[in-house]
């Protein structure tokens, strides 16, 4: 008797679970209150704030000079960042996941390390390796070279911050594929650089884009790590994020609100990618 | 193009893969190497493409020394056991691949590559699938391609790692016997890798069987099936029922029977020894044909197609006797379960010494 | 022995490998390595009472305290909210799933700048949920409590990203099995699957910790930063930098990485054991 009825609700909900009807709704809307607390008020929040004094506020706020140089400096900075960690990414994965050597493990290991420091550790230290206090940074400052509270440090910290995003995407998936077709092409006569633009490069480009939009996501967004090296110069040293908060504190709500708005924006084409990204390898299998 | 393995060695922390191998191959034959899993024969064979690296020992192929000569160099084709075809490259391109990536110098031009690719879909009987990718063909198909592709660069050898393995049965047959006519067509020198030993006594010219790192035997399938070198050997190739027994006077005593050896010369010094012989072999009969006969009772019978496979229950004999006979001999027999038949074990074979499987 | 030492020299056979590899050790130097060495460096170099007196003033303690507790009780939130959002989506069917599917992503990709100006926006006295809780005099911005609400925020996808490809692999046989053995429901869940999903959700819970012990961007605004009551410890390496104080900020700094750094090595150990004992 249980388990007749049990199986029918599971062909009412055409779910996999045989879990109660009553159990199942409760769960169910257990997770869209989550959600409705931590995912889409915020996302309305963004927008209704944005747009509480009008399209036309929210259009100068986003065309005004200084949000313009912050998303340029933000657009350089990703322009710089994200080819350098795509090459470092994939020359990592190829070493990884195409031979076998000593330490591995610990390698793989310290490519994560970025994600165990806080984003204000992650600027303190290039603050401690080339600020003006220091030996070096005093150095470079005599050669008339500034990084830190400039867009070089930026850079830097933000190399670090998203550092590990494309090798992390790349190497299971580089494992998973194996050798054999990069040992095919070489018994067939193929070089070095043939075999990885033929064979490894066309394997392996989903996830690399993937990874490359994760990478980007985080390097605009990034707000500790910049925040301790830039200094804040409007115009000069503000990001995106940076500017948010420069308008946030200084109680100007609907402007800060409004160049939020390209933030999520950007967030929420992120992770449609993913999705899109997900079901496309999802359907190659 | 003539292949001569001098002295491979290849150790793995914790085993030895490749224990002091040495073989000459001759050119144009068609070699088997058999062997059961793990036992190195996958290694040879990865090791004359330059797939790996051995230990010792030197790979010389037609008088030329190719140890050290990385792979892409030593113009080997190598058929892998699961196709390893380039997934994002369609059937034509998988094929001219070794064509397109040779240096522009002596690369052929783009109408004699595909002349070229389109002769070897023919040959594979491919050439309907010229625009398809990997995932759309069969593992019978793919199989084809990944050999096309190999031979799309002329290599002085072909290589084949259990090219049939992953192919289910009927499958499996018909690519066998197309790929025995292919190499009379080609005549490339072959080498492939097997632990069937159906497959190897069908296809190859030689066979050679590879134990824990170490050849046992080499020769024709018919020397291999009929004068097995040793227990192993005996063993491997096809089903044999083993007995464990003591020579005697030219005799070897089973149980309390004693059974004929006629090939045991040494015999007179009492020892050890155990007696092989195939299913087929065994003579089995209404009427007593000689003394040494046991008396054996039928204790099931299968029907396995053309043969007619008994389980026959001995006096003295602990193991049932397992005894193949042709179907028309059965039937003009009329033989049932429980039925007291006459057994002939004088084609018995008889190895001394300590044998392990 | 002789064999593995033989086997790091032998020649390797794709191509690219003494390239790539001596980029990525390379890189990863450059960039990461010789950057956090500086901590180190620095924490050793200054002399141990600068050291001791950086990270044992009371207002540096307070925010220690503060970051691990409230990071704690935010992963052990999002444990629970995690587990069922896991569950959910892996195991019912209904409308708008895939959208939240995607969306568990989010705080991974919203900028953490934003996601604080939200909260703060929210829960303050006028802002849509904080005008309700102010009615039964219930505030959470400027106290520990909005902390938390951050960080659950940010270690909510860390949860549900470890724990979901567990329960999709876990077998409905395993558990129809279990019920038809006689175990109730709640008995299938405590003694077969919890266990079965609990390295997982371990993994999860740490992830989420030693993100939120480190995090910034979302907290400062919702928290108020008020010394001794709602400083969180990455706030006191921002004050103390604001002042030059390189020592006290790589001092604060050198005792948070050695946390994140055990935990993370914790949990490196614990999965170790945990494969071990399933084989």
């Amino acid at each position: 008797m249980q388990t007749s009825t049990t199986r029918q609700t599971a062909t009412i909900t055409g779910s996999r679970s045989k879990d109660p009807i009553a159990v199942q709704l409760l769960l169910i809307a257990l997770t869209f209150l989550f959600f409705a607390g931590f995912i889409f008020m915020p996302l309305a929040l963004v927008f209704s704030q944005a747009l509480q004094k009008g399209v036309q506020l929210y259009l100068d706020s986003i065309r005004e000079p200084y949000a313009l140089e912050a998303v340029k400096l933000t657009l350089i900075t990703a322009a710089i960042v994200v080819p350098l960690n795509a090459v470092f990414g994939v020359t990592a994965a190829w070493a990884i996941s195409k031979f076998s050597f000593k330490g591995k493990t610990l390698l793989v290991s310290l490519l994560d390390l970025p994600f165990a420091v806080s984003p204000v550790i992650a600027g303190l230290i290039f603050v401690l390796l080339v600020g003006s206090r220091t030996p070096f940074g005093s150095w470079l400052g005599e050669h008339g070279i500034k990084i830190i509270f400039s867009t070089p440090g930026i850079v830097i910290a933000t190399l670090f911050v998203t550092f590990p995003f494309v090798a992390r995407e790349l190497i299971p998936l580089m494992e998973s594929q194996g050798r054999e077709e990069e040992e095919a092409a070489i018994t067939l006569g193929a070089r070095g650089w043939q075999v990885f633009r033929i064979i490894t490069l066309p394997n392996i480009r989903w996830g690399l884009m993937y990874g490359m939009i994760l990478c980007t996501a985080r390097s605009i967004g990034e707000f500790g790590a910049v925040s301790v090296v830039s200094g804040h110069i409007r115009g000069m040293t503000n990001t995106i994020p940076l500017h948010v908060e420069i308008l946030y504190s200084e109680y100007n709500y609907t402007a800060s609100f409004a160049v939020a708005s390209i933030l999520v924006f950007l967030a929420l084409t992120t992770v449609a990618i993913k999705g899109a990204v997900e079901k496309h390898v999802h359907n190659n299998q | 193009m003539s292949i001569e393995i001098r002295n491979i060695t290849k150790s793995y922390p914790g085993y030895t893969a490749l224990d002091d191998i040495s073989l000459s191959i001759r050119t144009g034959e068609l070699i088997a190497l058999l062997g059961p899993s793990g036992c190195g024969k996958t290694t040879l064979l990865r090791i004359i493409a330059g797939l790996e690296t051995a230990d010792k020992g030197s790979i010389i192929l037609e008088d030329k020394d190719t140890t050290n000569l990385p792979a892409r160099e030593k113009n080997v084709g190598f058929v892998f056991q699961h196709y390893a075809l380039f997934r994002r490259l369609n059937v034509f391109d998988n094929v001219a691949f070794g064509l397109n990536v040779r240096p522009s110098s002596q690369r052929q031009s783009k109408s004699e590559i595909r002349d070229r690719v389109m002769h070897l879909l023919q040959l594979v009987q491919m050439e309907w699938a010229v625009k398809r990718y990997p995932s759309q063909l069969s593992g019978g198909q793919r199989q084809r391609i990944a050999l096309a592709r190999a031979l799309a660069v002329n290599p002085k050898v072909l290589l084949l790692d259990e090219p049939f393995s992953a192919l289910d049965a009927k499958v499996r047959l018909e690519l066998r016997r197309w790929l025995r006519k292919l190499h009379e067509d080609i005549h490339v020198t072959s080498i492939f890798v097997t632990h069937d030993q159906e497959e190897a006594l069908e296809l190859a010219d030689r066979i050679v069987v590879i134990n824990k790192g170490k050849i046992e035997q080499l020769g024709s399938p018919q020397e291999v099936y009929d004068h097995p070198a040793n227990a192993f050997v005996y063993n491997f190739l096809g089903n044999v029922n083993v007995f464990q027994g003591r020579i005697r006077n030219g005799k070897v005593v089973i149980g309390d029977h004693p059974v004929d050896t006629p090939h045991l010369l040494d015999g007179h010094e009492e020892k050890n020894g155990q007696a092989f012989i195939r299913p087929h072999e065994i003579g089995v009969s209404r009427i007593r044909s000689s003394e040494s006969d046991l008396v054996g009772k039928i204790r099931d019978i299968r029907i396995m197609g053309s043969q007619i496979g008994l389980e026959l229950e001995t006096t003295g004999f602990e193991k049932l006797i397992e005894a193949e006979i042709p179907r028309d001999t059965w039937r003009n027999l009329q033989l049932n379960r429980g039925d007291e038949v006459f057994v002939t074990l004088n084609k018995v074979k008889v190895f001394t010494g300590d044998y392990e499987i | 022995m002789n064999m593995t030492l033989f086997k790091g020299k032998q020649r390797k056979i794709l191509p690219g490998f003494g390239l790539s590899m001596g980029y990525t050790v390379f890189y990863l130097s450059a960039i990461v390595l010789v950057p956090l060495s500086t901590i180190v460096i620095s924490a050793f170099g200054m002399n141990p009472e600068t050291f001791f007196g950086a990270i044992s003033s009371p207002r540096v303690l307070a925010s220690y305290r503060l970051s691990v507790s409230t990071a704690l009780l935010a992963s052990l939130f999002d444990a629970v909210a995690g587990f069922l959002t896991a569950w959910t989506l892996v195991r019912y069917r209904f409308p708008g799933r895939r959208i939240l599917d995607a969306l568990v992503d989010l705080p991974f990709a919203l900028p953490t700048a934003v996601a604080g100006i939200c909260f703060a926006t929210l829960y303050s006295p006028v802002g849509w949920l904080g005008q309700f809780l102010a009615k039964i005099n219930m505030e959470l911005i400027n106290k520990p409590s909005g902390i938390v609400i951050a960080l659950i925020f940010i270690g909510f996808p860390f949860v549900v990203r470890t724990v979901q490809p567990v329960i999709a692999e876990l077998e409905p046989e395993i558990e129809e099995s279990a019920q038809s053995l006689g175990a109730n429901r709640w008995q299938t869940f405590r003694k077969i699957l919890l266990p079965h999903l609990f390295p997982a959700l371990l993994t999860g819970i740490t992830l989420a910790f030693a993100r939120g012990i480190g995090e910034y961007g979302s907290v400062i605004f919702i928290a108020g930063n008020l010394p001794f009551k709602t400083e969180i410890a990455p706030l006191m390496i921002m004050t103390k930098l604001d002042q030059f104080d390189y020592n006290g900020a790589s001092a604060v700094a050198f005792v948070l990485l050695l946390i994140s750094f055990t935990m993370l090595i914790l949990l490196n150990g614990v999965q170790r054991w945990q494969q071990k004992a399933y084989q």
